[in-house]
């Protein structure tokens, strides 16, 4: 009786259920609660009794001569240890059903990076972290279908050679689930979500700076609207191919955090920004000056170091050499051209 | 007293002890413990060349080809050479006859300064192909993936072997001057004996290290 | 020979800061090491308090890079610095001859040495700080170790030499017991300090070499890229985990054995009643120092070693509770019947039993594979770990302090440092439980908005630990300054170091005891 009504009080404080797993796990966490709670009364209370009891009366009192007592010896180790068997053989049963998986599960791709997470799908649709309009992070949200078996295969992998990559950890705690993400290793975690609704996700191993700012969602919807939404992102990428070379060259600013550091308003922020670039004189930091034509730009990104305008940083931009292709690059171009 | 130091002659023992007897049988635990943990240390070692081993077999059996085994083979001689005379001396102070100890103790040290003369061929030659650990690994790799990563675990079982077969010379020749000065003898020589058992066990690193890096199939 | 007479005590034997520096006396050793670890508690303390003043609110006191400079130098002074050493080298050094009817450990030089190379270790890594300081945390993960700046190198060959420190400590402790017992000390009659210290020192010998290797990799790793560790060459990351933690776990049993051992100490001398079961507690030392070898995966349930070894893991982990549950029982056990006194080092006693119960059944919990999956790395695994760590060791630490204390002090003012310590404790840290639960990670140093409340409570119970500890180190500066002298066995305890002098002779005994029966003959 009791175990049936402390799931619900655990809840109090435990993220929401997502999972079966979740559940199971609430369960057995009550369970401890519980039997932690009436150890702890049996030690800490028998304590307090003993303290009161036997509390010293003058210094000349007589104590009783008392060694020890096997049999009780015996009681309070054997005891525990049947119950902490019982208890680790019971939560070894709940890490294989968080193991458990399916042949048909749907298989998304997971990069963890310095300092965000990407959510790679079969069509080819990425989902990462953007900025919105006021210029704050929106993190990427993951998007799954309610009731299906998810498998995540998860990597650790940088935009550039010139970062290290290092190891993260994808926590989704309304499934009770978490699985490191190492560098070169493919590490995997399956899910199958219950509810539909949006579910935080952390980065649990420690990865520098913005350590606790790798943050994401995970948003569980109905098969249906699952299926919608992959065919409306298929239709998209192919719809790419009828973009204009500035349009495709916005999504490649989208895409490569560059609005991070890059206005399209005219306000500079870390670097300057791309309105009115194209065509501008340029003074540098060593004294030179150049007019920004196309080459310019070119240059600017593949490397970004070579000649920094003055009054920005340099060492700052990472270098996009062997990131863009050089197709990206001239889209990129005839995006900076068309906010003239 | 609690400063300078401990003086003692034949038979003398610290202030702390209540016999020489117990000073002997202390000190020479503190030497077993305290090899202890230098077998550990290199024990980590170990570990982690049988796990890449299993990992990548290829690099370890490439690896080892360029190495040459004469080179091996003469310093696990030389070095097997060194503790019998290191276990002679220790044998001839018990005796009480200091000066063919000390003959024993020198020829030890110069078997060290052989091995570490090799050694120093062998480096050279290494790096003149540009067979250095990890990163700065600039020679053939001949196809085979992570080679550098065997030189790494080279240099690093070598290396770390190396001190320890410097530190032993230091040590030898510090108890070399000592017997020289007369203050060992049949009743107190912990140093010499505690030096010896250093020395066997650098030893005993080598006689594994030698097939692992130089013999592996 | 000793040129001292009996008549000499400890303190008036050599004068001069030179006497000190250069003594052989395993009480001065002690006493200097005592010194130090105070000083690097207070800047670990510095640290905590600066972190919990931090995740105050969501708001950013200091930089994401700051707070994480922050943490690990917390992280890495309050265990290399202070905990690790904390009981065995100061209260080991001066009351463990003393214990077994010695004259000195077996080794003073070495002893000596012990201290200087703690100094150097301990030196450099404060050095690290004017090398823009160190972001890995305690545990140097790599790759993460290695791809950043600043003064890890340094850090990690501060992190080997305090190692190196460590081993001469225990390695002189394992000689020490076995060949300087006093006549009639047997094994079955030396302390359960001793044996706590026994059982601490098999680790520090045993385990730290393994450190040592572990952080000389990680070094050759930053200087030449050897490529151990990394996975772009070839190196595999969570090699470095396994290493790590084979010393680091064990580690945790160097923290809180000697704990155990003051523990049990005070209570059978509050309760001026023989040990239940010393047998039992004696061998329960051993049992976990032991399996401690064993356990050290447990840390490594979400890193991607494979589920076979996960499971044993689990399995071998909750073999470490059985002994642990047996110890508290005993220590329980021993106040039945008994004449309990509620002095502030037996309040101490009591606080522990409280806090390390807390500790050990989180501990439990957290060892059961499915259930750390969730807790892992999340601020529950903060808590139980403060509960054990603080709760316990530095509990135990304030506790032996007082008991052994040989001045005449405020015991209102002692209980009162005791009810802020245990009071700011639990506010501190009790509320980690329930957001570890939540889900919030550690390392943190901003959160959601739902954590706000509960880290506020957090960081106000900090103040109170702060003040707690504040309060105590007024106490024995009162006590030095102002304290009467006390009598020579203030608590009618029965171990040796009470039946010598106090302060105790140069030499510890006027001559050298000769033992008839066991440590707790309260009859």
């Amino acid at each position: 009786m009791i175990f049936h009504s402390l799931p619900a009080r655990a809840n109090t404080f435990m993220p929401p259920q997502g999972t079966e797993v979740a559940s199971q796990f609430d369960t057995l966490y009550a369970f401890l609660l519980v039997a932690s709670l009436i150890s702890f009364v049996i030690l800490i209370g028998g304590l307090f009794l003993f303290v009161m009891k036997y509390k010293r009366k003058s210094i000349d009192d007589k104590t009783a001569y008392i060694t020890h007592n096997t049999f009780l010896e015996f009681l309070w180790s054997f005891i525990p240890f049947v119950i902490f068997m019982v208890v680790a053989v019971w939560g070894i049963v709940i890490y294989n059903n968080m193991k458990a998986t399916t042949e048909d599960a749907v298989e998304i791709h997971v990069i963890g990076k310095k300092w965000q997470w990407d959510f790679l799908y079969k069509n080819g649709k990425t989902v990462t972290n953007t900025t919105d309009a006021a210029g704050n992070i929106v993190y990427s949200t993951m998007i799954v279908p309610e009731k299906t078996p998810i498998k995540l295969i998860m990597t650790s992998r940088e935009q550039s050679d010139s970062i290290k990559p290092v190891i993260h950890s994808f926590f989704i705690p309304a499934f009770r689930i978490k699985q490191d993400v190492v560098p070169g290793q493919y590490s995997s975690l399956y899910f199958t979500a219950d509810k539909k609704g949006e579910f935080q996700v952390f980065c649990t191993e420690y990865c520098g700076d913005a350590h606790s700012k790798m943050l994401a969602k995970v948003r569980v919807v109905s098969k249906e609207e699952y299926d919608q939404w992959l065919i409306k992102e298929t239709e998209a990428l192919m719809n790419l191919a009828n973009l204009s070379p500035a349009e495709l060259g916005k999504l490649v600013y989208q895409q490569n955090q560059c609005s991070g550091c890059h206005t399209i308003n005219g306000s500079p922020l870390v670097g300057p920004s791309f309105k009115g670039l194209l065509g501008s004189d340029r003074k540098f930091a060593d004294g030179a000056s150049q007019k920004a034509d196309e080459n310019y730009i070119r240059a600017s990104i593949l490397n970004p170091n070579g000649q920094v305008v003055e009054g920005f940083q340099s060492g700052v931009m990472p270098v996009y050499k062997g990131v863009l292709t050089d197709e990206q690059i001239s889209q990129v171009i005839e995006f900076i051209k068309s906010l003239n | 007293m609690s400063t300078g130091k401990i003086i003692r002659k034949d038979g003398h023992y610290a202030h702390h002890f209540e016999s020489a007897e117990q000073e002997y049988t202390s000190s020479k635990q503190g030497i077993w413990l305290f090899l202890s943990t230098e077998i550990l240390m290199f024990g980590g070692l170990f570990v982690a060349f049988f796990l890449y081993k299993g990992m990548y077999p290829e690099i370890f059996h490439k690896g080892a080809e360029s190495l040459s085994w004469i080179y091996g083979a003469i310093n696990t001689a030389v070095l097997l050479t060194s503790s019998l005379t290191m276990a002679l001396g220790i044998h001839y102070i018990q005796k009480g006859k200091n000066s063919q100890a000390l003959t024993q103790l020198i020829i030890t040290i110069l078997c060290g300064a052989i091995f570490m003369g090799i050694k120093y061929v062998e480096y050279s030659h290494k790096f003149h192909l540009g067979l250095y650990p990890g990163q700065m690994f600039s020679g053939e790799t001949g196809g085979v993936e992570n080679l550098p990563l065997y030189f790494s675990f080279y240099y690093m079982m070598t290396g770390l072997h190396g001190i320890h077969v410097l530190l032993g010379m230091g040590l030898i020749t510090w108890v070399a001057i000592r017997t020289a000065r007369g203050d060992f003898g049949p009743k107190y020589y912990t140093p010499v004996e505690g030096v010896g058992l250093f020395w066997h066990v650098v030893d005993l690193i080598w006689i594994y290290l030698f097939p692992l890096l130089y013999l592996v199939e | 020979m000793s040129t001292a007479g009996a008549g000499h005590n400890y303190l008036e034997h050599g004068k001069g800061l030179m006497s000190w520096l250069t003594t052989l006396d395993h009480k001065r050793i002690g006493l200097m090491y005592g010194i130090f670890i105070a000083f690097f508690f207070l800047l670990g303390g510095i640290a905590a308090l600066l972190i919990r003043l931090e995740l105050f609110g969501v708001g950013e006191l200091f930089t994401g890079a700051e707070y994480n400079k922050l943490m690990t130098y917390h992280g890495a002074i309050m265990v290399f610095m202070v905990i690790v050493p904390g009981i065995p080298a100061i209260l080991g050094n001066f009351f463990l001859p003393l214990h077994i009817g010695a004259k000195d450990v077996a080794f003073p030089r070495l002893n000596l040495l012990s201290w200087y190379v703690f100094m150097a270790g301990s030196i450099m890594a404060v050095c690290t700080l004017l090398l823009g300081g160190v972001d890995t945390g305690w545990t140097f993960y790599t790759p993460y170790s290695i791809g950043t700046s600043g003064g890890v190198i340094l850090m990690v060959l501060a992190v080997f030499i305090l190692g190196m420190s460590s081993i001469l400590t225990g390695l002189n402790f394992i000689a020490t017991v076995h060949k300087l017992r006093a006549p009639g000390m047997t094994m079955n009659r030396i302390p359960l300090f001793v044996w706590s210290i026994y059982s601490t020192a098999i680790l520090q010998v045993l385990a730290t070499p393994v450190l040592g290797i572990t952080v000389l990799l990680l070094a050759m790793e930053k200087v030449f890229g050897i490529g151990f560790f990394d996975p772009a060459l070839g190196g595999d990351p969570i090699l470095f985990q396994h290493f790590f933690w084979f010393y680091s776990h064990p580690a945790v049993y160097i923290m809180i054995l000697p704990a155990m051992g003051i523990i049990s100490e005070l209570i059978t001398t509050y309760s001026r009643k023989t040990i239940f079961g010393y047998t039992a507690i004696a061998y329960s030392s051993l049992a976990i120092a032991g399996v401690s070898f064993f356990v050290w995966g447990h840390h490594m349930f979400v890193s991607g070693q494979s589920a076979i070894a996960g499971i044993l893991f689990s399995l071998i982990t909750m073999l470490v509770g059985v002994p642990t549950a047996i110890k508290l029982f005993n220590w329980l056990f021993t106040m039945y019947k008994g004449s309990v006194q509620l002095q502030s080092p037996m309040l101490y006693a009591i606080g522990f039993m409280f806090l390390f119960t807390i500790g050990g059944v989180t501990g439990i919990m957290l060892a059961v594979i499915g259930l750390d999956v969730h807790f892992h790395d999340t601020y529950f695994v903060v808590a139980h770990f403060h509960y054990v760590m603080v709760g316990g060791t530095l509990m135990a630490i304030a506790g032996g302090m007082l008991h052994w204390w040989p001045k005449m002090f405020s015991e209102y003012w002692a209980r009162i440092s005791y009810l802020f310590i245990f009071i700011g404790f639990n506010v501190t840290f009790f509320p980690q439980f329930i957001l570890g639960s939540m889900g919030m990670p550690r390392r943190y140093h901003t959160y959601l908005p739902e954590y706000e409340s509960l880290n506020q409570i957090s960081t106000v119970g900090s103040w109170l630990i702060g003040t707690g500890f504040l309060v105590l180190l007024g106490v024995f500066i009162h006590s030095l300054m102002y304290g009467k002298k006390a009598s020579e066995n203030p608590w009618h305890s029965k171990t040796l170091e009470w039946q010598t002098t106090s302060p105790p002779f140069h030499e510890n005994f006027e001559e050298t005891p000769v033992v008839t029966a066991g440590p707790y003959e309260y009859r």
